[in-house]
């Protein structure tokens, strides 16, 4: 029994590993090449997340990381087409080739970096936090042990609270389902990106809510091309254009734009990667 | 033994990354998949049964006397078996979840639902599957003759006795062919509890994908072989079923 369980695994094995292993030989730049053939670029951005990624009030997408698109499309001479995705199935979208390009407010990690190409710099970043009403007044992340948290499928830091302070998340498939449970009060927090919150708090729609505690595990965004194309034309091109944003000032023009606080790590990559010119 | 197997899965998932098994060999992820297999076959269990029960009932009421509750099971029909499952779901936990009692927690804030996450998902799912199952037992019992009907009664059977003892197990025979097409639909439709966070078996496989992204297929893998099982088990005890209750002559 075993023995053949065994003999299937291996099976199953050997057949992926014709497509792990190839990607590493030379640039055949699909990709790149498809989405110039066809003058389209097909992003995946999330469609929850405001401001980076929402609907308008007429349904179409829109956002700080869609104006990234654009301008990424704009460079490329192509039409942008945007494609909503998930936390918990962007990587695959990706893989799958359903989208060209994700942009999608993910969290650039050791392990992600091996199924999705994450270029580098990093664009923007975020921490964790919680969003809590007013009434229970958390101050430590340790007042949170054994309480039902809500939370989103698809997000690294569940399992992080989870075993760093023993919070019983209640992973939900959507932010909108996470917070309506949250003002059910069907659970006492809301554990999700600083940077979310913040904005949810500011648009007024919270008002007896607030972020009380110290931000953890601040961790940058990456962009991500297909794997295969990280370091080839696609992946060296998006490296280009995010240190120029970066650079020129256009992150933290269009941080501004949205309605985003101004964060210390767009300034700081500024800063650090000024022209050198510029600065006598 | 237990111990070279582990073993075996932390040398794929070093050789091969995409094939990270990595419930097999880490306690805490094979105790997340220990916990969905159990609320999986909980929620299956449970709305199996229950569909069972709603089917029989709203078979039963459809030949009332009474033409407000023919028309009422009639409404239920329609607005269960016309609407997706996810929808009926969503509806349920949010929208009607407002409405029923609920217990202040010891925080002073949190509201604890008399009817948690799990029950809602039992309730709504057993609804869904009961509609169709109301028109499941219909057929059988349209397919027991009037004749043996009317014999029960001249014998002094009430309704409900000719039900229970007459039509019932006659027409019983009769729909369970399509009772258990309509049951396998059923377990596979509580993976949709997700959608209100019941950490079945898709929520954990889920979680575990998204904390492990090497683990996708061997999780995806996992979902299948562990449904495959799962409803091979209740396929096989509802024929079983079938050939106990055989009637030589009678509907095949």
């Amino acid at each position: 029994m075993k023995r053949s369980l065994l003999a299937i695994t291996t099976a199953l094995a050997a057949s992926l590993l014709t497509t792990t292993a190839g990607y590493a030989a030379q640039c055949t730049n699909d990709t790149w090449n498809k989405v110039m053939e066809r003058g389209k670029m097909v992003v995946g951005v999330k469609a929850d997340y405001k401001p980076w990624g929402f609907r308008d009030s007429d349904g179409s997408i829109v956002g700080m990381e869609i104006d990234f698109a654009q301008a990424v499309a704009d460079a490329m001479g192509v039409e942008l087409e945007t494609v909503a995705v998930q936390s918990s199935n962007r990587m695959q979208f990706l893989e799958q080739g359903k989208i060209d390009l994700m942009i999608a407010t993910m969290s650039d990690r050791a392990d992600r970096r091996e199924i999705v190409g994450i270029v580098q710099p990093n664009y923007y970043t975020s921490g964790t936090n919680i969003m809590a009403p007013k009434a229970l007044g958390f101050k430590n992340w340790e007042d949170l042990r054994g309480k039902p948290v809500c939370g989103k499928q698809g997000a690294f830091y569940n399992q992080v609270v989870t075993e760093r302070y023993g919070v019983e998340v209640v992973a939900f498939t959507g932010n909108a389902e996470a917070k309506q449970a949250l003002r059910d009060r069907k659970c006492v927090a809301w554990v999700y990106d600083d940077s979310s919150i913040g904005s949810d708090l500011s648009s007024g729609e919270f008002e007896d809510f607030e972020m009380p505690l110290a931000s953890e595990d601040d961790n940058p965004w990456g962009l991500a091309v297909p794997l295969a194309e990280k370091d080839c034309v696609f992946g060296h091109f998006m490296s280009g254009i995010t240190f120029n944003m970066h650079q020129s000032g256009k992150l933290i023009e269009l941080e501004s734009k949205w309605g985003i606080q101004p964060t210390k790590y767009l300034a700081d990559k500024k800063a650090a990667y000024g022209d050198w010119l510029a600065a006598e | 033994m237990l111990e070279a197997f582990s073993q075996y899965f932390v040398e794929l998932a070093d050789n091969y990354p995409r094939w990270n098994f990595i419930f097999f060999y880490e306690p805490r992820q094979w105790a997340r998949i220990v916990k969905g297999l159990q609320y999986t076959l909980m929620l299956s269990f449970a709305c199996v049964i229950l569909s069972v029960i709603i089917g029989v009932v709203g078979a039963w009421l459809q030949n009332s006397p009474s033409k407000w509750v023919r028309r009422c099971v009639q409404g239920y029909i329609q607005f269960f078996r016309n609407t997706p499952p996810f929808v009926q779901l969503l509806f349920f936990y949010f929208a009607l979840g407002q409405f029923t009692p609920s217990v202040t927690g010891p925080d002073g804030w949190t509201e604890v639902p008399i009817i948690s996450n799990v029950g809602w998902a039992i309730i709504s799912l057993s609804f869904f599957a009961g509609a169709f199952n109301v028109e499941i037992f219909r057929s059988g019992i349209e397919a027991v003759p009037e004749s043996t009907q009317e014999a029960a009664s001249a014998l002094g059977f009430s309704r409900f006795q000719t039900y229970v003892e007459v039509v019932l197990p006659l027409a019983f025979r009769v729909s369970l062919p399509a009772l258990n097409n309509n049951l396998v639909n059923l377990v596979k439709t509580t993976t949709q509890a997700i959608g209100i966070a019941v950490p079945e078996l898709l929520y954990q496989c889920v979680s575990i994908w998204n904390d492990y992204p090497s683990a996708l297929y061997p999780t995806m893998l996992l979902l299948f072989v562990s449904f495959i099982v799962l409803v091979g088990i209740l396929v096989m005890g509802m024929s079983r079923w079938e050939r106990a209750t055989r009637i030589p002559g009678y509907g095949g």
